[in-house]
């Protein structure tokens, strides 16, 4: 079994949302920190996507901002290709590492300098590392590049706001691709886009990761776009890793009562009308999480220990769950 | 069904936009009627004029928007030519309404408590003591916990899924016949979403409600709706019942539509695709809007515009089934 | 260069032109604006006199009442002063004067408070809040007393300054409490276009933070600055005619508008109305029309009343 490609270790990060100063002294407020990230480990295999699925507050977001370098890890680390990411590395091998990986982001209308052109801004990785210097080889880079994705060589130079979202988000795409990076942070990258746009895009994103082999890890909280596009998938709850497992079996075998709590909830074209449980509750809030396993409040299966100790992701039968439940054989 | 008087029936509506580059038709000629108690659903991608045509029924266009042609109709009696005061007086006792951000639809500076009970007593002839008793009430149905406590908390005081479901309860505080609710689930965790869904679905039917549906998860629409109708560039291109629109459609944007959505039952390693994209406002193609990306367009398709013409179980804006052919699902 | 050709067609075609066009009140006040300007500037070809030319002058001509009135003449059209000095060419002169202070001084202000707005919302941290600090002390005093008291210390430093010093000064002076405005606009602006994606997006490129606030972050700051900076013109004209009225701004051999006013403020009460009067008019005038501009500037830029 090679090396995997990325590797994280009980990544944790904690925000410090503390009122300023001033008013905790005089309102004589504790300080206050939410562990948007508390203990995360997995690896993803080169050529393969890995999914992390969750609701809103769950940290996956936060995760993949740790894995690009946009935050810092309070705790744990982030090993690409056997090199700590935000360890001792100089300088020069940390740029290296950046050239290696790419992010794309969710938001088509913000995640696109609005007075660049498009030239630019999907040149701008290949001017930043010196890759190309001269501006007809850099055009020329570009509109292969926008070829790639699907768009025409002559909208190099055209503005933003003369594309749709779809086509926003291939620009962005293409950006990642510049420095022909292995590996790819997709933070929901198609969430903000219509249906039959979304098709695209994701046809485009498998076709390439076909073509050149490229490492994904994709965001997203839509189960069913999971489901199409990863081979591993991990469900996150508030700043947990709850489960994680090949794909085939998360979908046909769910353990963890969170994710069978998900699965049971989405509403799905084709399987509609089906009998479902009852859903519970709604998602803490982050400041002053559950003790012992995040998700005993809502849990039909939860008893003593749940609501005392926190359980450690353990691999029960090919799969990993974080769950006492399982691990004793309850359900 | 036939020969009871629809409860909501919406004739040739035309909505247009004047700008300084000519006036942009947002809503061409659409027409399709909703039952009493039933559940329509309005689905469409960005664009397509399903927000728009809850604004136009609820009277809350935008200007310049205005109503350029067609007749609204609430159990007989047109709606869309009414005169302001007229129409706030249906709007909330004959028309409610739900809007998208749970954030957004309810005042900051008030209790929820005060909301609910100024809009029934604005509705209903009751006394501040009923009304308040029925606030109670009504937040019990919605699912509030505690509600004799919680009627007189602030906005802030809920979580997002809580303020939807008391959104939910302003907007049946009036007994209204008619819901129509825009994306009323789009903002909250997929959890959430089943809740509110289920919930919207059983009060509507205790309350023999009709809603209008509109949103652009399919998903959605088939949990909760009888009939569905899809638009596409401002028209509607097929009209049917829930389950026959999603596993039998006949127009070809339709069976795109549901061949690009992932399903949680079948792995397929492309999605089917509709190449190009919805066309701008100012740039709808002559006869069929969407002959430019049609895998089936013919001639007839770029010079004559279909209208909904009877598929089966459905009905489809579309020539190949004038002439018999369906589109293969 | 074709890449301005392409800008210029695109201004042309886009929603400001349309809307300047379509708003009269724009139109009239960047017309009069164009034509005070154009006259400040070219004061030398415009004006039918010199007035600091003292060969030209003849003290027979002094005091004379503007053309329309019984002892005036076609020569002066709007009078004379004491010393036989054309008001209409003192004037344009003045109004040269009083645009350069204005367009420097704010010129020092943006650039100043773009840079330390930028820096302070980029930052974060101590340094935005040592800047905003600095802000709020600066903007508890007037302004003017300010100026006055650059001004003072400006002249105790230098007694003997000759001319261009004491105007750099004087500049200096109404530029220093200008800066505030500018800085807490691109702060806000800056606070808000540094969480927006591109910027991330940038950051995971590896492109440094100075390269984000200058090449990403400025382009899309600018926008409230361009409405700020043309009302604030209108201001420092004025901040600078008070301060030449109460003696202490422009040197008195470069007359601005102010000095004008100031001078003619002692024959108002000898009936010679016309020596103050014009400069102040003007004065009126050119702050009117430069605040309209601004004013539509603001609504044509809003995107959301377009």
């Amino acid at each position: 079994m090679t090396a995997p490609l990325v590797e994280v270790k009980d990544l944790a990060k904690t925000f410090d949302v503390s009122a300023p100063w001033l008013n905790r002294v005089v309102e004589r407020q504790p300080r206050q920190f939410v562990h948007a990230v508390d203990g995360v480990s997995f690896a993803i295999q080169r050529g393969k996507t890995l999914a992390l699925v969750g609701e809103s507050g769950c940290g996956k977001s936060t995760v993949a901002r740790l894995l690009v370098g946009l935050y810092s890890p309070t705790r744990g680390s982030v090993q690409f290709d056997g090199k700590d990411t935000h360890g001792a590395a100089d300088r020069a091998q940390l740029r290296l590492m950046r050239r290696r990986m790419q992010m794309i982001f969710q938001d088509p209308y913000a995640s696109l300098n609005p007075r660049w052109k498009v030239r630019d801004i999907v040149g701008e990785p290949l001017t930043e590392h010196g890759l190309v210097t001269d501006a007809v080889e850099l055009r020329r880079r570009v509109a292969e590049l926008l070829l790639s994705v699907g768009l025409a060589a002559a909208d190099v130079d055209k503005f933003p706001h003369q594309f749709s979202g779809g086509q926003r988000q291939r620009i962005s795409i293409a950006r990642a691709l510049a420095t022909q990076p292995e590996f790819l942070v997709c933070d929901e990258p198609t969430s903000a886009l219509d249906v039959s746009v979304q098709a695209q895009v994701l046809n485009i994103m498998k076709d390439l990761q076909r073509q050149r082999g490229l490492t994904y890890l994709f965001i997203s909280h839509n189960l069913a776009v999971v489901r199409h596009v990863s081979d591993q998938v991990g469900v996150m709850y508030l700043g947990r890793l709850v489960e994680l497992a090949d794909k085939a079996e998360l979908f046909s075998r769910p353990r963890h009562p969170y994710t069978r709590m998900l699965l049971d909830a989405i509403p799905d074209i084709r399987m509609s009308g089906r009998a479902r449980t009852p859903v519970q509750g709604e998602v803490p809030n982050p400041l002053s999480p559950p003790s012992g396993c995040a998700f005993h409040p809502r849990c039909p299966h939860a008893n003593a220990r749940c609501s005392q100790e926190r359980p450690a992701l353990t691999a029960v039968a090919g799969i990993s769950v974080a769950c006492h439940a399982v691990t004793e054989g309850r359900i | 069904m036939a020969g009871a008087v629809p409860l909501l029936e919406v004739r040739h509506l035309r909505v247009e936009f004047p700008s300084r580059r000519g006036t942009l038709l947002a809503l061409d000629d659409i027409s399709f009627s909703i039952a009493p108690g039933e559940v329509l659903g309005v689905v469409g991608e960005s664009g397509a004029g399903k927000s728009l045509t809850g604004a136009a029924i609820i009277g809350l266009l935008d200007p310049p928007g205005r109503i350029a042609g067609g007749e609204i109709l609430l159990a007989g009696q047109r709606i869309d030519n009414l005169p302001y005061e007229q129409m706030r007086a249906i709007r909330g006792r004959r028309i409610g309404a739900i809007f998208q951000d749970p954030l957004t639809s309810l005042n900051p500076l008030y209790t929820i408590g005060r909301q609910l009970i100024e809009t029934i007593r604005t509705h209903l002839p009751v006394s501040e003591d009923q009304a308040r008793a029925r606030a109670v009430k009504l937040l019990q149905e919605t699912g509030i916990p505690a509600a004799e406590q919680r009627i007189d908390q602030y906005p802030h005081q809920f979580s997002g899924g809580m303020r939807q479901r008391v959104v939910i309860a302003l907007a049946l505080a009036a007994e209204p016949k008619l819901i129509v609710a825009d994306e009323p689930t789009t903002a909250l965790d997929v959890s959430i979403q089943a809740q509110i869904i289920s919930l919207l679905r059983r009060l509507c039917k205790e309350h023999g409600t009709a809603v209008m549906l509109v949103t652009h998860d399919m998903g959605v629409i088939a949990e909760t709706c009888d009939r569905v109708a899809v638009m596409y560039a401002g028209r509607i291109v097929e009209v049917g019942p829930v389950a026959d629109v999603i596993h039998r459609p006949s127009h070809p944007y339709t069976v795109g539509l549901m061949g690009s959505i992932p399903a949680m039952d079948e792995d397929r390693e492309r999605l089917l695709q509709i190449d190009g994209a919805m066309p701008r406002l100012n740039a709808i193609p002559s006869g069929c809007a969407f002959n430019p990306r049609c895998p089936q367009v013919f001639e007839r398709c770029r010079s004559e515009r279909p209208d909904l013409l009877e598929a089966g179980p459905t009905r489809a804006a579309c020539w190949r089934v004038a002439d018999g052919l369906r589109s293969v699902a | 260069m074709s890449v301005s050709a392409g800008a210029l067609r695109r201004f042309f075609d886009g929603d400001v032109w349309h809307s300047f066009r379509s708003t009269p009140m724009a139109i009239a006040a960047a017309a009069v604006a164009f034509a005070l300007v154009f006259c400040a500037l070219f004061a030398g070809w415009v004006a039918p006199h010199n007035p600091f030319d003292l060969a030209t002058l003849e003290l027979s001509d002094a005091r004379l009442p503007p053309a329309w009135s019984a002892d005036g003449s076609r020569k002066y059209l709007l009078g004379t002063d004491d010393q036989g000095r054309d008001i209409l060419s003192a004037l344009m002169f003045g109004a040269r004067i009083s645009l350069l202070v204005g367009v420097l001084s704010v010129l020092l202000s943006v650039v100043a408070g773009v840079a330390l707005g930028l820096l302070s919302g980029f930052a974060g941290g101590k340094t935005d809040a040592f800047i905003m600090r600095v802000c709020d002390v600066m903007l508890s005093f007037p302004s003017i007393l300010i100026a006055l008291l650059i001004d003072g210390v400006g002249r105790a430093m230098f007694p003997n300054a000759h001319d261009t010093l004491a105007f750099a000064v004087l500049v200096f002076a109404i530029a220093l409490p200008g800066w505030v405005q500018y800085a807490r606009t691109v702060r806000g602006s800056t606070l808000v276009e540094r969480n927006k994606e591109y910027v991330q997006a940038a950051r995971v490129t590896g492109v440094s933070s100075l390269r984000i606030m200058r090449r990403h972050v400025l382009p899309n700051v600018l926008g409230p600055v361009l409405v700020l900076a043309t009302i604030q013109v209108a201001t420092a004209i004025l901040t600078e005619a008070t301060l030449s009225f109460l003696g202490v701004g422009v040197p008195p051999t470069q007359p601005s508008l102010g000095t004008l006013i100031r001078v003619g403020n002692d024959f108002l009460f000898s009936g010679e109305w016309w020596i103050t009067i014009f400069p102040g008019l003007m004065l009126v005038l050119i702050a009117l029309s430069v605040n309209l501009l601004g004013d539509w500037l603001r609504d044509a830029l809003n995107p959301r009343l377009r």
